[in-house]
């Protein structure tokens, strides 16, 4: 066993947050999917920073928690006002821009 | 060279006048005639004061200029506005404003009926604003402002009773042919500017000997194209006779005594361009030599007396532009010739307006006659200016063309007693047709219509006819009274001034010879005419070359045919080639935009997700991409 | 560096169980299963962290996301979506097929990549960095080489708080209804029946609950009686078993 799993492991977690977000048609699922594939990114991180033997990835991995977190705040802001407005949460219901 | 200040009011108090007066609009309509005259007469005073000034100075500080303002700077390329007083544009100034204020005078009368009167007398302000500014200029481009200026003058006044369509298509007429020569005028600066680096005429004179004579050659042509368009010359020569429409006073002021005379002065004051370029020298010869002898013909078929008034005046420019392209023998005869014929022209189309003006505007010939006993002061100033454009002794006429016709043959070679043979012709055939509008109209039997009552004009109209008329006795001996405009002139061109005392025929011989032309040309006509019957109607069974000669020898088919029809062609295959290609390749790039954007628009369905699967695909191609890199 | 066979089994006990975590977010119909299952892949992921020497993002990891960031998406759920469980058909014609082969030829091209980048590398291990302790070592890196980007971060994290109170900021435009204007609405709209108000849960029922329909005085039950929200759950009980007729005949044969 070496490291090099986990990385196999974040790119297919990546993957199945990617089939998620394509396939999925609530916003929040969407959203979670997205969480998902920060989160094998970070794992990825994380791991960079083991082989590597330094510890930069592993701040790398903490902004990216950071930014996530914003990334949640205004996404499910946003989701909140198009659901007061459409009372829908489905992203194809928000289609309106293609005419 | 001196400067001065008030060269500047010559032409600011006409132009003046015209702008109170377009201005002004109908409040000047009581008092706008009044004003318009005084302006006139103020630049003819103007004219003389600067005479006198010029008369005190030695013979070399005679040209004065005045520096208006700098006009355009780009560079090394300055062109200043001013204007330019000598020898040669005093003669011009004193006739414009003289002979324009006479007809101002008579114009008040003329037109007194006329509800329009203010903006006529506005247009002929305008006129003479122009054309002294067209002899002022110092140089080609301020000439060029003139030239224009008259155009547009002439256009507005041809074309004053527009009412009638004939009367604007002639106006139009005149102005496009005027456009022709123009562009003439504009291609000669234009080259003298890319040959020569200057347009001012002391720059041009200065360069002239040193340019390539094949630059010189082409200025000289295209300002010879300039001097046939403004002179009515051969080949331009078809818009005169449909100028008449305008009136009479304009035709007497623009159409006889000055504008049209403008080529002539282009001519002569670009002596040392056609002196450096003998082939358009021997153009301009052939031009007024054709032209001579064609505006005679006509002359000799038109019923109309003013067309056949403006016959006479292209074949007189005829004789002046032949005796400007003589070269410095002839410079000073054209300009001798032109005073003259602007004085007795002038007041020949007065007495042409005056007896219009009996005749209830009738202007067919055959339908006068016998109006010497209604209109005495009419009959005889007509009559001196019949002599006087005859070339009968002691009349002005006499003394310019005679002088005209001895330089043709002394010009040399076979040319010689080849030119002087036509403008010998031309005295005769001249003499033919005006001895048949004097008989048509004042001698022969009364043919009016019923309910015509001539009679004489009121002193507003005869008193510039007379003025006129003693100029047209009078001018000639002043001018040749020991060689005085001759020599007057003779700074102007340069060194080579004066003409040849050696002939190939005696002067007295020439002299001889054309009053024999003149008198052939006089019997002719009174056997023909005094003696017989004339037709109310002009008779049909004519020769052909009376035919021909009524429709001025088929200038317009010829113009239609040559030029109007192939640009009609030309305009429609344009129009068409505008439409299908270029227009067709902008709709093709704008249908083309539709169509992709029609194909394209099916990848935007508004579905986050479908953007999102793109992104994805994106993203594939860009690992692909790094996959192959790092391979 | 070599790694000890503990982590290797750990390894191998908990990635495939995460892999079938992340999957069944896919396929499971609701939100909230789909939230918890993801809730578990970052515990898993956690776990992982701190197994690689990355203590601190372990703990983080557990209480930034498992703890707020997953509580918040529960807590968005049960304000708007409690109600939106997918249907897991595809609207979009050719979608689904294009995103599966897409991802399938993008997890492969991504193990290949992995695969050539690692081939002959030996890992270094954390020990020498993690010599002073991770927390330590992480903190020496922030405020030292990353001590920008942590400010500008900070200030993005404050910028996306006022983002999110300033979307879900709902101005009112027009005045509340006064309670007699709401009477007179529900007298006026719909039908009269339902101006007095909607009969309550459980009210004659076998089981006095709220998800158990009202009975109406014909015998039959109300499901307007029942919650939206857990109807749309799917958490209310059938109503056919409360049937009045039902009931009846159980009671008299008692009797």
């Amino acid at each position: 066993m070496n490291p090099y799993n986990y990385l196999y492991l974040a790119g297919l977690l990546f993957t199945i947050g990617a089939i998620g977000v394509v396939v999925r048609r609530n916003a929040i699922v969407i959203f979670m999917c997205v969480e998902l594939m920060l989160n094998a990114a970070n794992l990825a991180f994380v791991t960079f920073s083991r082989i590597n033997g330094t510890l930069d990835g592993q701040v790398t991995a903490f902004f990216t928690m950071v930014v996530a977190a914003c990334e949640v705040v205004v996404g499910l802001a946003i989701i909140v006002a198009i659901y007061r407005s459409r009372r829908s949460a489905s992203v194809d219901d928000a289609s309106l821009l293609k005419r | 060279m001196a400067t001065s200040t008030s060269i500047v009011y010559l032409i600011a108090l006409p132009l003046f006048g015209a702008a109170a007066l377009l201005l002004g609009g109908r409040r000047t309509n009581k008092w706008g005639h009044l004003l318009a005259t005084s302006m006139s007469a103020g630049s003819f005073v103007v004219g003389l004061y600067q005479l006198s000034l010029m008369l005190d100075r030695a013979t070399e500080d005679r040209a004065i200029t005045q520096k208006l303002f700098t006009w355009i700077s780009v560079g090394d390329f300055n062109v200043d506005a001013s204007l330019l007083l000598d020898q040669l544009s005093i003669c011009f100034v004193l006739l414009i404003s003289g002979v324009g204020t006479l007809i101002h005078i008579y114009s008040i009368s003329y037109m007194a009926e006329d509800p329009d009167r203010r903006r006529f007398f506005a247009y002929l302000n305008l006129f003479i604003a122009a054309m002294l500014l067209l002899v002022l200029g110092d140089s080609y481009l301020n000439l060029y402002v003139g030239w224009e200026g008259v155009g547009l003058a002439s256009y507005l006044l041809i074309g004053f009773w527009n009412k009638k369509p004939a009367y604007a298509t002639a106006s139009k007429k005149a102005f496009v042919m005027n456009r022709v020569g123009d562009m003439g005028l504009s291609l000669a600066i234009m080259i003298a500017f890319a040959t020569l680096g200057t347009t001012t005429f002391a720059g041009v004179s200065e360069h002239a000997h040193h340019a390539s004579e094949a630059a010189m050659t082409a200025i000289g042509i295209m300002l010879l194209i300039a001097a046939v368009g403004k002179s009515a010359q051969f080949p331009l020569q078809a818009w005169l006779g449909d100028a008449m429409a305008g009136p009479t006073p304009v035709s007497a002021l623009i159409h006889a005594a000055t504008m049209v005379t403008a080529g002539v002065y282009l001519i002569v004051r670009s002596n040392f361009v056609f002196d450096a370029a003998p082939t358009a020298q021997l153009l301009v010869v052939i031009v007024g030599a054709i032209t001579l002898l064609l505006g005679a013909f006509i002359g000799t078929a038109k019923d109309d007396i003013k067309k056949a008034l403006a016959a006479s005046t292209m074949s007189q420019i005829g004789y002046m532009i032949l005796g400007a392209g003589l070269g410095p023998a002839g410079y000073a005869f054209a300009i001798m010739h032109l005073l003259t014929h602007g004085f007795f022209k002038a007041g020949m189309f007065l007495g042409a307006g005056s007896v219009m003006h009996g005749m209830n505007d009738e202007v067919d010939m055959r339908k006068f006659g016998g109006l010497r006993k209604f209109m005495p002061i009419t009959f005889v100033t007509f009559g001196l200016g019949y002599l006087a454009i005859l070339g009968v002794p002691p009349f002005a006429g006499f003394y310019s063309k005679d002088l005209i016709i001895e330089t043709a043959f002394d010009s040399g070679g076979l040319q010689g007693p080849l030119l002087g043979t036509i403008t010998l012709i031309g005295a005769a055939i001249t003499a033919f047709y005006m001895t048949r509008v004097m008989i048509l109209t004042f001698t022969s039997k009364a043919r009016w219509d019923e309910d015509t009552h001539p009679h004489e004009s009121p002193i507003l109209m005869w008193l510039p006819m007379v003025i006129l008329a003693i100029g047209s006795v009078s001018t000639g001996y002043l001018f040749t009274r020991g060689d005085s405009l001759e020599n007057w002139l003779s700074p102007v061109f340069g060194e080579h001034g004066g003409h040849s005392k050696e002939h190939l025929i005696p002067p007295l011989v020439v002299s001889a010879l054309a009053l024999l032309s003149v008198s052939i040309g006089v019997s002719i006509a009174i056997i023909k005419y005094q003696r017989n019957e004339i037709d109310r109607i002009a008779p049909a069974n004519v020769s052909i070359f009376t035919r021909l000669a009524r429709r001025d020898f088929g200038q317009d088919a010829i113009n239609e045919t040559l030029f109007m029809r192939p640009g009609q062609v030309l305009t429609d295959v344009l129009v068409k080639s505008d439409d299908k290609v270029i227009d067709g390749a902008v709709r093709g790039i704008g249908r083309m935009a539709i169509g992709s954007g029609a194909v394209l628009r099916k990848s935007q369905s508004g579905f986050a997700r479908s953007y999102a699967a793109f992104i994805l695909i994106g993203a594939i191609l860009m690992i692909a991409g790094i996959w192959v890199v790092t391979q | 560096m070599v790694i000890q066979t503990p982590e290797a089994v750990m390894f191998w006990v908990l990635a495939p169980v995460a892999v079938l975590a992340a999957l069944g977010m896919l396929l499971v119909k609701k939100a909230v299963h789909s939230a918890l299952l993801l809730a578990w892949v970052m515990i898993t992921l956690a776990i992982f962290y701190i197994a690689q020497d990355a203590v601190f993002l372990g703990i983080v990891q557990i209480v930034v996301y498992t703890g707020a960031v997953m509580m918040l998406f529960l807590f968005i759920l049960m304000l708007v979506g409690v109600d939106s469980s997918d249907s897991l058909t595809e609207t979009i014609r050719g979608l689904r097929p294009i995103a599966i082969t897409a991802a399938i030829g993008f997890g492969g091209l991504l193990t290949s990549l992995i695969g050539r980048a690692t081939v002959g590398r030996q890992p270094v291990g954390l020990e020498i960095a993690n010599v002073d302790g991770n927390v330590q070592g992480i903190a020496g890196l922030l405020f030292s080489k990353y001590v920008w980007p942590f400010e500008i971060v900070s200030a993005l994290l404050i910028t996306a708080a006022l983002g999110a109170m300033v979307l879900a900021h709902h101005q009112r435009t027009v005045a509340r209804p006064t309670q007699r204007e709401s009477a007179i609405a529900r007298f006026r709209s719909g039908s009269l029946a339902s101006a007095a108000g909607l009969p309550g849960p459980g009210v004659y029922a076998r089981h006095n609950a709220v998800d158990v329909p009202a009975l109406l005085p014909d015998g039959t039950p109300a499901p307007t009686s029942i919650s939206a929200t857990l109807k749309a759950r799917g958490d209310m009980l059938e109503s056919s078993q409360f049937q009045l007729d039902v009931v009846d005949t159980t009671v008299v044969e008692e009797k």
